[in-house]
This record gives structure tokens, C-alpha cells and sequence, in this order.
């Protein structure tokens, strides 16, 4: 439609249609026919470059934000999107506005792609190269501000997480240089933060940007290498860190070097000798067969005592707890074997065990691994389980002291709920026993907690539990009863869940559950939801469900999210666990507050997954209600 | 119908210490006693008389620190010790003697059994572990002179030596030296020209113990997990698995090959001594006897085939005598 050719011809009309067409949401339409034809007409004629540019520059400034972005969410390329754009964003105020700080640290939804675009169009021009430095300042603000990572959904996070590592890879020497030290620094600062939440995502993305971090700014010597499992995300962020080829038009910037491959392996030592070569097995000569074979003379003895050597671990309790007690280092073979077999001893044995129950729990609450035995954590849990389900109530006594009790590590701790846990689940419905066994094993590395897998295990059978229960509403009583044993749990579950609820405001010297603590009582909140949940048809159900509500009001406005997902998950239980009746007799009023804290929480919780809580919960109530109603 | 395995023939009790290296001195004529020489863990050597089944003499040349190798030198009058005193002794007993008449300061602080080959009358070579972690040093004796220091590439990570041999084809070739290191490799060493010849890594864990044939080039390693790993040796001086053999029990602490290369016993872990035929690696015998962990075996040089003995020293400071295959 353009008639090019020596005229001086104002095209600011068309800006003015483009932007009012934009601003009127009919981007992609407008957007779609406009970029190819502009990107192909500008491919390597000057004239139609220069076109381009005084179109997006003489858009109203009111409109150029829909403009900008159309722009930046249409080009096919970081390079389109620079012939199209040129340098707009250093003439532009309002354009600088938007590329630089709306879409990157208020906005948070767009793809990855979009990123590429925007961070590639930045780093290509010279001009431009300042704002994008600024740009990754500003993103590394944030992703060290410890309020930042409490408060912005996990989704922000990860999007400025792809930012900066899109701004890392763009980077070069020189540049790298000059902001080594400040690198530094929001690296350290950062993650500390991301290292502090309760949250495994957050923490993951703390550990793959400060690696790549490292990576950048330490070219030569040790680089930062956290241990944590892979997953699609993590791999996504490392793959931003590479950038093809392809991206660069101009053919003069040489850093393609500079696209190291993230998580540098150490380099490969080299085969020292040619002559080395791993064992290959050569098949014997057939010629040696048909020798005389003098061995045939020797005839061999009876082997068949020859067996395996066992050690033989003792077969009596209180043989274990003198071996376990015992400080000779000679014996760690019979140490290795008592470990392993204490725990089907125990069960074998439940009247020799109750004897001495107290004394087993806590040598095993204190046993450290001697030797290295496989599976050692989870052996030394089996069994803690298997000695509280044996004898609950002096076990839970002591336990539960001892979870409040000084100078025990966090870890401890976490054992002491984690064993709680388990123990009840076998008590209340023993069917259970065999499926939870994977849920306990943890590995020893940085990364210390896997609790959130616990949790998500339950959310998904609270969740089948509530959609069991709005069905039987649905279809009145047509699903068939499940066969019912009896809940060894109800008579010792006060003991489980009274002496946890306690002490939780009481600050010890080592142990400060409402301070810096906040993992242990993330788990402690989510243990007692569990408890809750177990308790469900049990003579203190009630009793549980007042005290745990009182609990959770009184830690609503925790500011760690996995604080928040265990309160919400406290309310399920309360909810699916205590009988409608004795709800709306006793609880009436604290659960009128909690409905209008859940509606809350539902509005404006910036984690998704406290959100998702809050509504479940709102429908339970619902549910509840409407039971009520259906009662003549 | 096999027989069930043959009881020791006798054990000498006495050492009150965990024994840890055996060697044979009975290929003497007629008036010499045979003689069995033991050295333990509270440093001193035993001379066992084998007529009399009693410690003739007991040498104390180690500073009270375990003895790990003992040698004889030619005749029975010449022995070699090493300790963890970081020294080899090396004693004349001639006439009732019992003096170090020389001593070699190795500055190795590990379990390396040292290796001696006579290259001449007189002479001997014998290579130990060094003071550097991964060096090998090869000497003269009597002379004490060094004859070449056997270093590793930078970067091999092949870790300590654990065990030594030094042999030669017949008695003028060159000398070579098979040693096992930590790695579980085997390495086959030039003397003369001190390198590499041929590498091959046989074992997952360390290499234990090593024995070698040199009429048939076939050796044998064991280490610490449940595989005996046979090896020979081709013209162009490579090394090459040639078999494995699975064990019961993982742990082996010591690999001997009789003198007429026709069975082989092994001390392991299990408190087991296992006898197999060396052709086909076939096992004949499972020795049951001691308590405790058997730390060393050794095959007696007897002239007349009958008296052949084996004997083994274990952690329960027993030495059981057998006498097993003897006929063949």
C-alpha cells in the first residue's frame, strides 16, 4: 500500500490506525498480516527499515503499549523484531517503559519465547546493550529480595528466574566484567533466600540461577554445583542459558563461545596409556581342551557346607538395645545385622517390646550410622514405627516430649513427626501400611526436606475422600458401604496429637517453631492435619478438631506459604473428619470467622496452591450447609 | 560320593598375635630341619621347627609393629622381614645368629608386601612400596642400590600399590614386575626400562593379593569383593582377562600358586581356605578351620613331593598345617 521513491510522506495517519486498532484488542489480527509483510520488506532494503521505524515511532504515546507489545509477542525472531522496532527504546520513553519494566517485572504470563524476543532485541544493538544491563540489575533485585520470594507466586518467580538467565546468556566478556562484583552479590543474597523457603520449586529455581550465576562469572577455577533431582523445569532453565546461532543476523559478535554448556563436567582425564584397555574377556583357546588335562586327576572334596557367612543377628530384644548400646567397634558386622532386623523383632515380639519401649525408642531416636548400611534412615524409621504401634501410649508420651524438648537437631525432629505420622496411619487402617513405605526415604544432600511429597499423598486422598463424600450427597446412599475394622488409632490418638498442639508458642534456646523454624512447623501443621484426618470416626475427634482450630487461627497470617497449605489442610481434615453435628454444635461461630478468612485467603493468597486449599474448603462448607438443609 | 575336606594335619599354636605372613624353608638335605618362619602382629618373628611343631626362636627386629612379609634369601640362614615399622631387616641366623644385619628404611606407610627375585648369585632385586603414594622402587641387595623408581603417569589415579611380583622369563631376560594397585588394575612394568608395558583392570575394588605363572604366562588377583580375576599374558607383553571366577563370600587377603603350578590356595575374609586347580580355575576343596579372617597362605618347597604341606595364618593367631594333593 506504501508508494515508495523520493517522497517525503508523512505516515503518521497509518501509526495512528495501527495504535487505535491495538489498543481496541485487535492486535493479532492487525498484527498478523502486518509483521510478516513488514519483516520480509525489511529484510535487506534500508528504505523499508527506516519506514518501520517512523510508524512505531509516531504512535500516540497513550496507544504505544499495545503497539510494543503486539510487536514484541508477534516477531518471529529477536532479530525481526530489532529490524521492525529499531532503536525505539531508547527514543521512546513510554516504549522504554514497557519493554524494560512492564513486561519483565509487573507483568508475568508471557512465554518463554516472548522473552527470547524482547532480551535478544535488547542485546543487539549497541545502544541498546546499556538497558539491557539495567534491565538484568533490576531482575537480579528481585530475585534476591527475600520479600520477593516470600510473597510472589511461584509463576512470577520462575518468569524472572528465565529472564535473567536469557540476560546471562546474551552477556559478554567485557560487560560481565564490569558487573562481576554486583553478580556476586545478588547471587549470594538470592540465594540465601531461595535456599530459606519451605517450598522444593522456589528452591530449585534458586539453585539453577545461582549455578548459572557461577557458571558466568567464575570462567576458570570451581564453579557452584548444588545436588538436586532434574526435572522439566530445571532442564528448561538450563537449555535458556545456550543460545542457538541462529538468533545473531550480524555475523561480527563472537560469542558463541560464551554459550558454555550449563553444569560444566570436569574436564576428562586423559587415557594416560594406549595400551590400557578395560577387561575384555578372551575366550579360552580350545586348543588348551584337548591337552592333557592333569587337573582331571585332582579330585575335588565335598563343598557343600560352603555357604554364604551370615552374621547372626540376636534374636532377642534386649540382646539388640546391648548391641546397640554397646561402644566395642569390633562388633559393627552384629551392629549392621541388629539394625537390620530390629524391626521385624520387634513386631515377632510386641510383649518383650512393651517392656522395654521407652528405652528402644529412645536409643533409636538417637542412632547414628555407624557403618554405612543401605537404606540405613529408612531402617532406623521401620523401626521407630514398628516400636510405637507395638506400644503407643508411653512411645507417643515420650516422643512428643522430646519433639519440644532441647537440643535436638532439626532433623530429629522431623523424624519424631514423620515416625507419628506413619504410626498412626497403621494404627487407624493397617491397608494402608503397604502403600506408604516409599514416602520415607530421603537422601542426604542439600536438599533437605521432601515432605511436600507427604502432603501431596494426602491431598490426593483428602481430595478422593471429598469427592466421595459430595457423590454420597449426590446419589443418596447407592455406593456400597466399605468393609469396616477397627480403629486401633482411636484410643491413643489424644496422645499423638494433644502434646504437639501444646507447647508451639514456647521458644526453647535451640528450637523457635514461630521464628526461624518455619520448616519444622510447616511439617508439625501439616502432621497434625494427618493426625486430624486419621482420627476420623475416634472418640476425641471433637476435642482434636476445636483445639486444631483454634491452632490454625491463631497462625492464619503465617507469611511461609507451606505454613499456609498445612493450615488449609487442617480445615479439610476438621471438616471431613468431625461429625457435621458436633460441628455445627460446638464450632459454629469459629467456623463462621474461618469461612470469611477462607474467602479471604481464596481472593488474594498469592500461592495457587493456598488458593485451591481455600476453595476446597469453602465447598466442604457448602457441602456441610447443604446437609443441614436436607435434614427434615 | 566326595569326601568331605581333610582336617589339618597340625596347628601350631603360640604367636599370641594375629599372624600375617608365612614362608616355607624346608628344601634343605637330609640333617636340615624344615623350618616355618611366621611373622605377627606384635612384631616378632617365629621359627617354627616342623619335626617338633615348636617355636625354635623368635626374632624381634620390628620395634613391636606387625610383621607383614617374611623371606628367606637363598638359604635358611638368610631372611628378610618387613614391618610397619616402615623398615625391612634383613637377618643372619646362621650358627644360632639372631642379628639384623642390615636394614632398609622403605618410608611406606601401607601393607605392600615386597618382592624379592635373585638375578644372580648373590644378588637379589627387590622391589617395595615407596614413600610416594603410588611410586614403586626397585633395589639391589645386598648392595642397597637403587635401581629404578617406577612412577605412574600423572593423572593414572591408580592409587597405592597393593601387592608386588617381580619375575623374569628364564634367568637372563629382563626382569619385569606385576604390580597390583588400588584401582583393582594390574600392571606389568619394565624394569630395565621402567615403564608401563601393559595395563588392565581386572577388579572393581583393590587388588588384594597377586600370584603369577611365568612357564604359562597366566596370573591370578583377588580383592576385596567375590571375584578371582584370571589374566594371562600374550607375546606382545599385553594383559588380558582370560576368565573370572565368582565367589561365595567377597574378601580375599592372599593368593599363592604351588610351586608345580598345578593347584593355587586362597586365604579369604570368610575364614575359608579355598583350593582350586590351576589349569581350569576348578575348585577342589574348601578348608573350613579357622575363626577369624585368614590373612596369608604359603606352599611348602619340600623336595620329595609326599611331604608337601600348605599352611595358613589367620587373625585368630592360628597356623593350620595341611597337607593336600600332596600325591599328585
Amino acid at each position: 500500500c506504501f508508494i515508495p521513491g523520493g517522497l517525503d510522506c508523512s505516515i503518521s495517519f497509518v501509526s495512528h490506525v495501527l495504535g487505535k486498532v491495538c489498543i481496541h484488542g485487535r492486535q493479532k489480527e492487525i498484527l498478523g498480516v502486518l509483521v510478516p509483510r513488514l519483516a520480509d520488506l525489511t529484510k535487506s532494503d534500508c528504505i523499508w527499515q527506516r519506514i518501520c521505524w517512523r510508524l512505531v515511532e509516531c504512535v500516540p504515546d497513550r496507544w504505544m503499549e499495545a503497539v510494543v507489545l503486539g510487536f514484541v509477542q508477534r516477531a518471529p525472531g529477536a532479530d525481526v523484531l530489532s529490524r521492525l522496532l529499531g532503536n525505539l527504546v531508547v527514543k521512546n520513553k513510554k516504549a522504554q517503559f514497557v519493554v524494560t519494566q512492564k513486561i519483565l517485572l509487573l507483568q508475568y504470563g508471557h512465554t518463554t519465547a516472548v522473552l527470547q524476543n524482547l532480551l535478544g532485541y535488547l542485546s543487539l544493538d549497541g545502544l541498546r546493550r546499556t538497558l539491557l544491563l539495567r534491565v538484568l540489575q533490576e531482575l537480579l533485585e528481585t530475585w534476591s529480595s527475600s520479600s520477593a520470594v516470600k510473597h510472589s507466586p511461584a509463576e512470577q518467580q520462575l518468569y524472572i528466574s528465565k529472564a535473567i538467565l536469557i540476560c546471562l546468556s546474551h552477556l559478554k566478556e567485557p560487560e560481565i566484567e564490569s558487573c562481576r562484583q554486583e553478580l556476586l552479590t545478588s547471587m549470594m543474597e538470592g540465594m540465601k533466600c531461595h535456599l530459606d523457603s519451605s517450598l522444593p520449586q522456589l528452591r530449585h529455581l534458586g539453585m539453577v540461577v545461582a549455578e548459572s550465576i557461577s557458571l558466568k562469572i567464575n570462567t576458570e577455577g570451581p564453579v557452584l554445583k548444588f545436588e538436586y533431582e532434574e526435572d522439566d523445569e530445571t532442564r528448561e532453565l538450563k537449555s535458556l542459558l545456550v543460545q542457538t546461532p541462529s538468533y545473531y543476523v550480524v555475523p561480527s559478535l563472537p560469542d558463541d563461545d560464551g554459550s558454555e554448556k550449563a553444569g560444566a563436567a570436569l574436564p576428562l582425564v586423559p587415557e594416560s596409556n594406549e595400551k590400557s584397555h578395560t577387561a575384555a574377556p578372551v575366550m579360552p583357546d580350545e586348543e588348551s581342551d584337548a591337552e592333557l588335562d592333569s587337573d582331571d586327576d585332582l579330585i575335588p572334596y565335598d563343598m557343600s557346607e560352603d555357604k554364604e557367612l551370615k552374621i547372626k543377628a540376636p534374636v532377642y530384644i534386649r540382646d539388640c538395645i546391648e548391641v546397640l548400646t554397646g561402644s566395642r567397634s569390633e562388633d559393627v558386622d552384629k551392629w549392621e545385622a541388629t539394625v537390620k532386623a530390629l524391626e521385624s523383632l520387634v513386631r515377632k515380639n510386641p510383649a518383650a517390646t512393651r517392656e522395654v519401649s521407652v528405652e528402644l525408642a529412645k536409643i533409636l531416636l538417637h542412632l547414628e550410622e555407624k557403618t554405612c548400611i543401605e537404606g540405613f534412615v529408612e531402617l532406623r524409621q521401620r523401626a521407630q514405627v514398628a516400636v510405637l504401634t507395638t506400644d503407643p501410649i508411653p512411645v507417643a508420651k515420650y516422643l512428643t516430649s522430646q519433639f519440644y524438648s532441647l537440643n535436638y537437631s532439626l532433623r530429629q525432629r522431623m523424624d519424631i513427626l514423620d515416625v507419628l505420622v506413619l504410626a498412626a496411619q497403621e494404627l487407624s487402617c493397617p491397608k494402608f501400611h503397604g502403600k506408604t513405605k516409599h514416602s520415607s526415604a530421603q537422601k542426604p544432600c542439600i536438599q533437605l526436606l521432601l515432605g511436600s511429597d507427604s502432603s501431596k499423598d494426602w491431598r490426593r486422598i483428602v481430595d478422593e475422600r471429598i469427592k466421595s463424600k459430595t457423590r454420597r450427597f449426590d446419589m443418596g446412599q447407592s455406593r456400597v458401604e466399605l468393609a469396616s475394622r477397627p480403629n486401633k488409632f482411636s484410643s491413643v490418638a489424644g496422645y499423638f496429637f494433644f502434646p504437639l498442639i501444646q507447647h508451639f508458642d514456647r521458644p526453647l534456646t535451640t528450637f523457635d517453631l514461630l521464628g526461624e523454624d518455619h520448616l519444622v512447623l510447616g511439617r508439625l501443621v501439616h502432621t497434625l492435619a494427618i493426625l486430624m484426618y486419621l482420627a476420623v470416626n475416634t472418640v476425641v475427634v471433637t476435642a482434636m478438631g476445636k483445639a486444631l482450630l483454634e491452632f490454625v487461627w491463631a497462625l492464619r497470617f503465617h507469611t511461609d506459604s507451606y505454613v499456609r497449605q498445612g493450615l488449609l489442610s487442617c480445615i479439610s481434615s476438621l471438616l471431613l473428619s468431625v461429625p457435621t453435628e458436633q460441628i455445627l454444635a460446638d464450632m459454629t461461630e469459629e467456623l463462621l470467622e474461618t469461612q470469611s478468612w477462607l474467602g479471604d485467603v481464596m481472593e488474594k493468597d498469592p500461592d495457587g496452591d493456598c488458593r485451591r486449599l481455600a476453595l476446597q474448603n469453602l465447598l466442604l462448607m457448602e457441602n456441610l450447609k447443604k446437609k443441614l438443609e436436607a435434614v427434615p | 560320593m566326595a569326601l568331605p575336606p581333610p582336617d589339618p594335619q597340625f596347628v601350631l599354636r603360640g604367636t599370641s598375635a594375629a599372624v600375617h605372613t608365612l614362608h616355607f624353608s624346608c628344601g634343605g638335605p637330609e640333617p636340615d630341619i624344615p623350618l616355618l618362619f611366621s611373622g605377627s602382629e606384635n612384631g616378632f618373628i617365629h621359627v617354627w621347627n616342623l619335626k617338633t611343631h615348636r617355636v625354635d626362636t623368635a626374632l624381634d627386629g620390628h620395634g613391636r609393629k606387625s610383621v607383614y612379609c617374611v623371606e628367606t634369601m637363598g638359604s635358611k640362614d638368610r631372611l628378610l622381614s618387613q614391618g610397619r615399622d616402615q623398615r625391612i631387616c634383613l637377618w643372619d641366623l646362621a650358627e644360632g645368629r639372631t642379628s639384623v644385619t642390615d636394614s632398609v628404611s622403605t618410608e611406606h606407610v601401607g601393607f605392600c608386601r615386597c618382592s624379592l627375585l635373585k638375578v644372580a648369585q648373590g644378588r637379589w632385586l627387590m622391589a617395595m612400596a615407596a614413600r610416594s603414594l603410588e611410586e614403586v622402587q626397585i633395589l639391589e641387595l645386598p648392595s642397597k642400590t637403587s635401581v629404578c623408581t617406577l612412577k605412574p603417569e600423572v593423572g593414572a589415579k591408580l592409587g597405592m600399590p597393593m601387592c608386588l611380583k617381580l619375575w623374569q622369563l628364564n634367568c637372563g631376560s629382563q626382569p619385569v614386575l606385576l604390580a597390583g594397585y588400588e584401582d583393582g588394575s594390574v600392571v606389568l612394568w619394565s624394569v630395565s626400562m621402567g615403564k608401563v608395558l601393559s595395563q588392565l583392570i581386572c577388579h572393581q575394588e583393590p587388588v588384594m593379593s597377586l600370584d603369577f605363572d611365568s612357564e604359562k604366562a597366566k596370573g591370578i588377583s583377588g580383592s576385596s569383593e567375590k571375584v578371582l580375576s584370571i589374566w594371562s599374558l600374550n607375546e606382545q607383553q599385553n594383559l588380558q582377562v582370560y576368565k573370572t571366577h565368582e565367589l561365595v563370600n567377597a574378601g580375599i587377603s592372599d593368593i599363592t600358586i604351588r610351586p608345580d603350578k598345578k593347584i593355587l590356595a586362597t586365604a579369604g575374609w570368610d575364614h575359608r581356605i579355598r583350593i582350586f586347580g590351576w589349569k581350569k580355575l576348578k575348585p577342589l576343596a574348601v578348608l573350613d578351620y579357622h575363626t577369624a579372617t585368614v590373612h596369608c597362605v604359603s606352599f611348602s618347597d619340600h623336595s620329595n613331593p609326599q611331604e608337601r604341606l600348605l599352611a595358613a595364618g589367620s587373625k585368630d593367631q592360628r597356623i593350620s598345617v595341611w597337607s593336600i594333593y600332596a600325591q599328585t
